[in-house]
This record gives structure tokens, sequence and C-alpha cells, in this order.
């Protein structure tokens, strides 16, 4: 009895993973090893002077940076607000445009399947645009200033705030739903009562998340004259005014920290 | 009054949910349908509020023909019929109250309730219902902090509030243990009795459908089997209804320990 249970045991012990499986992820790990050595080798080949070079020339210009200029905070304040505010209307008006959109990318809740396939590749065209991108076209459309800035912001968030809400509307509970349909409930009480106490605390949680890499890009986008401190940290570097780029540096810095503690305080207290 | 006549149902992959079912259920009745897993009850008892549509015959609610039924119909229809889920199906992140009175949602205009404006009257009945269940305690609690047979009281309580003239019960016992079972059986027939209301419950359990039942409908390859007072009913209608004999596991038992 024992003796055929050891032999039972030593034929027939499987592999914790499928063998098929086993072969495509090894497979999968050197195609992705491969293409890193290859990367390295070829950055090194182009880049000319090596890292030494480098080095030299970055010490000279950090020098010329210091120390920054404490006078300017007083003048770069206002372009500091107002890339702020360009971040929170943004977000708020990703937000609120996010909830059809989700909801109509949401296999679930949109049975309508043409419905939601067009919903689907809008969002996915919509998230293949860089932000920069967006950026310069509205700028090119309306001109420097903050409201191409909000409008790239708007549609770049939207990308990636209707996709995440989708795929929380997704793996919902389905069943309140249902009862709620059983109840006599519309569409639209459905949604209220069955399906947003589900998705809330997920969609106020990215939101934040979002606003966090808002703030960080409306910087960025200043750069192409989507208006607020970054077109100010532009015009400074352009002139060779550093101490005055290193102010404004600064105070970025520690602006996107603080609303980043804030905003990830408030996630934690959410979840 | 509903009535069944001819009515078939077969799903989009060809599964014939129901086939051609003729059967009365009266007013006031407390009818139990029996019958093996896939025998067809859940299809029988979804096809009375349109949460699934029988593909032909007719089915009458009340004289009136329902399966050409559109949304403002269909909601009018499923505000009288009120219906209970094994799962429970409460929205576990909102608190009791709240889940209870979802019940008022089909008799409530839509910016009322997304705006939380029920009507006083309306709460009121919500915290009766729950009185009725004694669950009144645990109003403000989250649903997901109950126990599973507190939560089936929940949403008996969101059926009551509905006050609909029907009520249909899908499984409701079946992920409660045997002394919860009872007692959730036990409220449902008390409503039954009390307020008059149509009820119908799915249930494999055999006591349980022996215990509770007026009249026991037995189905089997969405087939009515049997149908007859639970007079006439004994262990061998059981094994007809089933096709096999009676095992241990299709008794809830613990009768005696709630
Ligand atoms: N949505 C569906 N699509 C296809 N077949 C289904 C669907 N729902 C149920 N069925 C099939 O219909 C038959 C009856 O199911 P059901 O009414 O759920 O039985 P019961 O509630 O008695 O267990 C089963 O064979 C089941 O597999
Ligand atoms: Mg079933």
């Amino acid at each position: 009895m024992t003796n055929e249970n050891n032999s039972l045991a030593e034929k027939k012990t499987p592999p914790i993973y499928p063998v098929k499986t086993k072969v495509q992820v090894s497979i999968i790990f050197f195609v992705i090893l491969g293409i890193y050595l290859f990367s390295m080798f070829w950055t090194q080949k182009e880049m000319v002077g090596g890292f030494s070079g480098a080095f030299e020339n970055m010490f000279t210009v950090m020098e010329k940076f210091f120390p920054p200029n404490f006078g300017v905070i007083g003048a770069i304040w206002g372009p500091l607000v107002e890339t702020i505010q360009m971040a929170i209307i943004a977000t708020t008006i990703a937000a609120i445009l996010t909830v059809p959109l989700a909801v109509l990318a949401a296999r679930n809740v949109t049975t309508f399947k043409p419905l939601y396939y067009t919903t689907r590749t809008v969002l996915n065209i919509l998230r293949t645009i860089p932000d920069l991108v967006l950026a310069v076209i509205f700028v090119g459309l309306f001109g420097i200033g903050l409201f191409p800035g909000i409008l790239a912001l708007v549609v770049f968030s939207l990308g990636i705030l209707a996709k995440l809400i989708s795929e929380t509307i997704e793996a919902v509970d389905m069943n309140p739903l249902e009862a709620m349909r059983a109840s006599g409930g519309n569409v639209y009480q459905v949604i209220w009562y069955a399906l947003v106490p589900q998705v809330l605390p997920q969609f106020t949680s990215l939101v934040l998340y979002v606003f966090e890499i808002n703030i960080r890009a409306s910087v960025v986008l200043g750069f192409v004259g989507a208006g607020g401190i970054g077109l100010i940290l532009n015009q400074q570097l352009g002139f060779y005014n550093y101490p005055n780029a290193m102010m404004i540096i600064v105070l970025i810095f520690a602006v996107v920290i603080i609303i980043e503690y804030i905003s990830t305080k408030l996630r934690e207290a959410l979840i | 009054m509903i009535e069944f006549k001819d009515v078939s149902l077969v799903y989009p992959n060809g599964t014939e949910g129901l086939k051609k079912i003729n059967t009365t259920i009266k007013d006031g009745e407390f009818v139990v349908i029996v019958g093996l897993s896939g025998a067809g009850k859940s299809t029988f008892i979804r096809s009375i509020n349109r949460l699934v549509t029988p593909t032909s015959g007719s089915l009458q609610v009340d004289g009136e023909d329902i399966l050409n039924y559109r949304s403002g119909n269909l909601r009018k229809l499923r505000t009288k019929v009120g219906m209970i889920f094994q799962n429970y199906n409460l929205v576990k992140r909102s608190n009791v109250l709240k889940n209870v009175l979802a019940g008022r949602l089909g008799h409530t205009g839509t910016l009322r309730s997304i705006l939380n404006l029920y009507k006083k009257e309306d709460i009121s009945l919500a915290y009766e219902s729950l009185k009725r269940v004694n669950i009144d305690e645990k109003i403000y609690n989250r649903a997901d902090e109950l126990s599973g047979g507190q939560q089936q009281r929940v949403s008996i309580a969101r059926v009551l509030t509905q006050k609909p003239k029907y009520i249909l019960a899908d499984e409701p016992v079946a992920s409660l243990d045997p002394p919860t079972s009872h007692q959730v059986m036990t409220y449902l027939k008390k409503i039954n009795k009390e307020d008059n209301i149509t009820t119908i419950v799915n249930l494999h359990f055999i006591d349980m459908a022996m215990e509770y039942a007026d009249r026991i409908i037995g189905m089997r390859a969405g087939e009515v089997v049997f149908d007859g007072p639970v007079s006439e009913v004994s262990e061998k209608t059981f094994e007809e209804i089933y096709g096999r004999s009676i095992r241990e596991d299709d008794l809830r038992g613990g009768a005696d320990e709630s």
C-alpha cells in the first residue's frame, strides 16, 4: 500500500505551472533582457563625450543657479497660483465629463455593444496623444494662455480617468443593481443607488491621483505656451537668469510635495 | 392572480428554460417551487417580474399580459412584485436604512430619489418594515457589517417597504444555516398571512417546502411535473420530481433548533 503510494507520487508530481506557461514566460523574459542589453549598448555609442564630459558641464551650469533669488517670490506667486488653478479647473471638468464616458465604456452597464465599442475606441485614441502634443495643438488653435493649457489637461485627464473608472465599474457587484431594477427603479435610480456607492471611493481617489499628475503636467505645459509658472520659468531660462529660475524650481518643488502629501493622505483615508 | 398559459422560454444559446408551462397562482397563496438545480425554478420566478422574458405563450398578472410590457409598464409591474434573492443583493457600502428605502424607488420620481428627498411616510414605512423583521436597531449600520441572516431580513424589509402585491423569493435560504433559514421562512410566511401578499418561493429543501408551503409546484427540465397542495405530497412525489431517491442534502433540517 505504502509502496504503491510512493511510486504514484514519484511518477505524477505535477509542476506548479504548466510547461507551456513556463516556456512562454522564459521566452518573454529573454526577449526583454535582449531589448535592455541592446538599448544600453546603443545609448553608450550615441553619447559622444561620455559621462565625464556631461558631469563637468553640469557643475559649471549648476554653479550659475546658486544662490536662488528670493526677491522674485512676490512676482512669481501669481503665475504659480495660476498653474495650480489650471490643474484644479482641468481636473474638475475632467472628473465631471468622465462620469458619462466611464459608464458608456463599462461593458456590464452599457449592454448596447456598438455604443460601448465606440466609447472605448475614442478613449483609446485620446490616450495615445501625449499631453505636450495636446498643449501644442491647443496653443496653436487658441493662442498662448491658460485656456489652451486647461483644454489640454482636460483631454489628457479624460483619457486616463474614464478608462480607469470604467474598469472600476466593470468590477462592481451586479447583484444590487438587479435588485434595484427588480423593485421598479429606472436606469438613473439604479445607477445612483446601486452603482455610485460602490464606485465613489475609488472615483475620488483616482481623481485626486490625476490631480497630482496634472499639477506637474501643468508646469511642463507652460513651456509650450500654456500659461502659468511654466511659461515664466521658460522665459527666465531663456534670459539666462538662472537665480530666478532656481527660485521658481524650488517653489514648484515645495508646492508639488505639499499637494502630493495632502492628496496621498486623503486617498489613504478613502480606501 | 398570475396565469401562465403555454409559457415557454428559450435562452439565446438555445437552452430551453421553460417548456409550455400552464399554471395559475391565486391571490394570497404561499407557493413553493421545488426541483433540482437547473430545473427552471429561477427562470419561472424571474419571468413573473420580467427579469427574463418568455419567448412564447402568455403570462398574465392581474389579468394583463405582461410579455409585451415596455419600460413604463415594466416599472409599474415591478413595483407591485417584490423580489428576494439568494445573495440578499444589498448595496454593501450603504447603510441599512438607505438599502430599505430603495424599496420605494418604483414609487418615487427620479429627481426626488436622487436628492434623497423621501416623503416622511416613506421613511417611517421603512422603519416600520425594519421593526417587523426585528432589525430596527441596525438602522445606521453598513449592510456589510451584518450577518447573512440579518442581511436577508434587511432585504425582506426592503421588499415590505415596496408594499408589493406579490413577493418572489429565489432560494432565499440557500446561503444560510438551518436555524437562520427557518427564521427567514417564518418571516416570509407571517408576512404572507398578515398582509395577504401572494408569495412564491424557490427552494430545493424538501423538509422546508413541506413545512411552509400551502401548495407545491415541482419542476424538472423546464416542465411542471407536479402541482398540488402539501397534503397530497409524499416522499414519493419528491422522488418523482427529482427523478431519483431522496438524499440527506435534500433536507435542511434543524427545525427544532430555531
Ligand atoms: N442566462 C442564461 N443563458 C442560458 N441558459 C441559461 C441562463 N440562465 C439559465 N439557463 C439555463 O436554463 C436552465 C434553467 O435554469 P434555472 O432557471 O436557473 O434553474 P434553477 O433555478 O432551477 O436552478 C438551466 O439549464 C440553465 O443552465
Ligand atoms: Mg436558481
